[in-house]
């Protein structure tokens, strides 16, 4: 996985991010148990508080549950894990467009373009 | 409880002022980040801690206490410079620290020791720089301990090395122990802090979290660092 973190956000948000996107992408399989703090601390080399933190907002967003003592382990539940992926390709999309627009496109035009893309990708 | 504090703690050298009435309060749990440019007065602080300087005014207590023997059986402190005997060998270097350390965990330093290829009939002083700052940090961190103040612990290494030294202080602190880094190297280090305190010319000028930082400011540490210290 990817470590590398952004200067302009706070880390346990990005770490949240990173994370959500392992558990959608299916690094981390439904039902498996998550690496503990400190593992995930070391992996990552983030301190141990802010993995804590990202994994309780995992937790809130109910991807993922901890049994008492046994750990930390992936949602069951694959709605759950779906939702997360439509939310963050939400955004992708969001940004996309936000950068198309930048650019000039018109609505059109990116319509065309995502069109143009897709057949080349199914010629191949 | 504070596991580290100063109260008004002032230190000078002749009539050069190094701390200037310095109010610090650590908590437990906590990897804090000493940050200052040179001459600041991080390890004047980090000195005082450890007893090796006696405070000109004011207090600093670890755990309540000022530095004595009681606090330096549960502070693991990482100086500046290479203070392991030359002649010794790694092997002799884990009994002597064994032999000073009641909570030197061997097996601790030896896995470590493995783990980076070090032979441990080497003499230190044949090792690179490298090597030996890495052997030094192992014997610091194998202590379990209540308070670690690191010097410099990443100044004269590779960004290979770097990175292993932080997953190794990471990986090495028990939850409720405090780790003290004194740095100018931020970039590095920022990710694995809970808290900084900038000092400038003997005065603390900021106390605050990273992330708050980071969430506040939509900048990193490092970067908010360079502003206020600019030349």
């Amino acid at each position: 996985m990817d470590w590398n973190f952004r200067n302009d956000q706070p880390i346990y948000s990005q770490l949240t991010q990173r994370l959500t996107e392992a558990i959608v992408s299916g690094i981390y399989a439904p039902g498996e148990k998550l690496p503990s703090v400190r593992e995930l601390a070391v992996e990552a080399g983030v301190n141990p508080n802010t993995v804590q933190r990202a994994l309780s907002e995992l937790e809130r967003d109910g991807l993922v549950f901890s049994q008492r003592t046994a750990g930390r382990f992936v949602t069951e539940n694959e709605n759950m894990i779906t939702n997360a992926k439509l939310r963050i390709a939400d955004e992708r999309v969001e940004e996309f467009l936000h950068s198309m627009k930048t650019l000039g496109c018109t609505r059109d035009e990116v319509i065309s373009l995502i069109q143009g893309a897709k057949e080349e990708e199914e010629e191949t | 409880m504070s596991i580290f504090e100063c109260k008004a703690l002032t230190k000078n050298y002749g009539a050069k002022t190094v701390l200037d009435s310095v109010d610090l309060a650590i908590e437990p749990g906590r990897i804090v980040g000493l940050l200052g440019p040179n001459g600041s007065g991080k390890t004047t602080l980090i000195k005082l801690a450890n007893g090796l300087l006696t405070p000109t005014s004011g207090e600093i207590l670890i755990a309540g206490k000022a530095p004595c023997r009681a606090t330096k059986a549960i502070v693991s402190y990482l100086p500046d410079r290479n203070t392991l005997p030359g002649w010794m060998t790694i092997a002799q270097a884990l009994d002597y620290y064994g032999d000073f350390y009641s909570d030197f965990r061997r097996g601790v330093a030896e896995a470590m020791l493995m783990n980076l290829g070090l032979d441990r009939t080497q003499k230190i002083k044949t090792l690179s720089k490298g090597m030996r700052e890495k052997t030094q940090l192992i014997l610091t961190m194998s202590r379990d301990a209540r308070l670690y103040l690191l010097d410099e612990p990443i100044g004269g290494v590779d960004p290979a090395t770097r990175d292993y030294i932080l997953r190794t202080i990471i990986g090495n602190y028990s939850e409720d122990a405090t780790v003290i880094i004194s740095t100018h190297l931020i970039a590095d280090v920022e990710q694995i802090l809970d808290e900084v305190v900038f000092l400038r010319e003997g005065q603390v000028m900021l106390h605050e979290s990273v992330e708050t930082i980071r969430d506040e400011k939509g900048k990193s540490v490092d970067e908010l660092f360079r502003e206020v210290f600019r030349c």
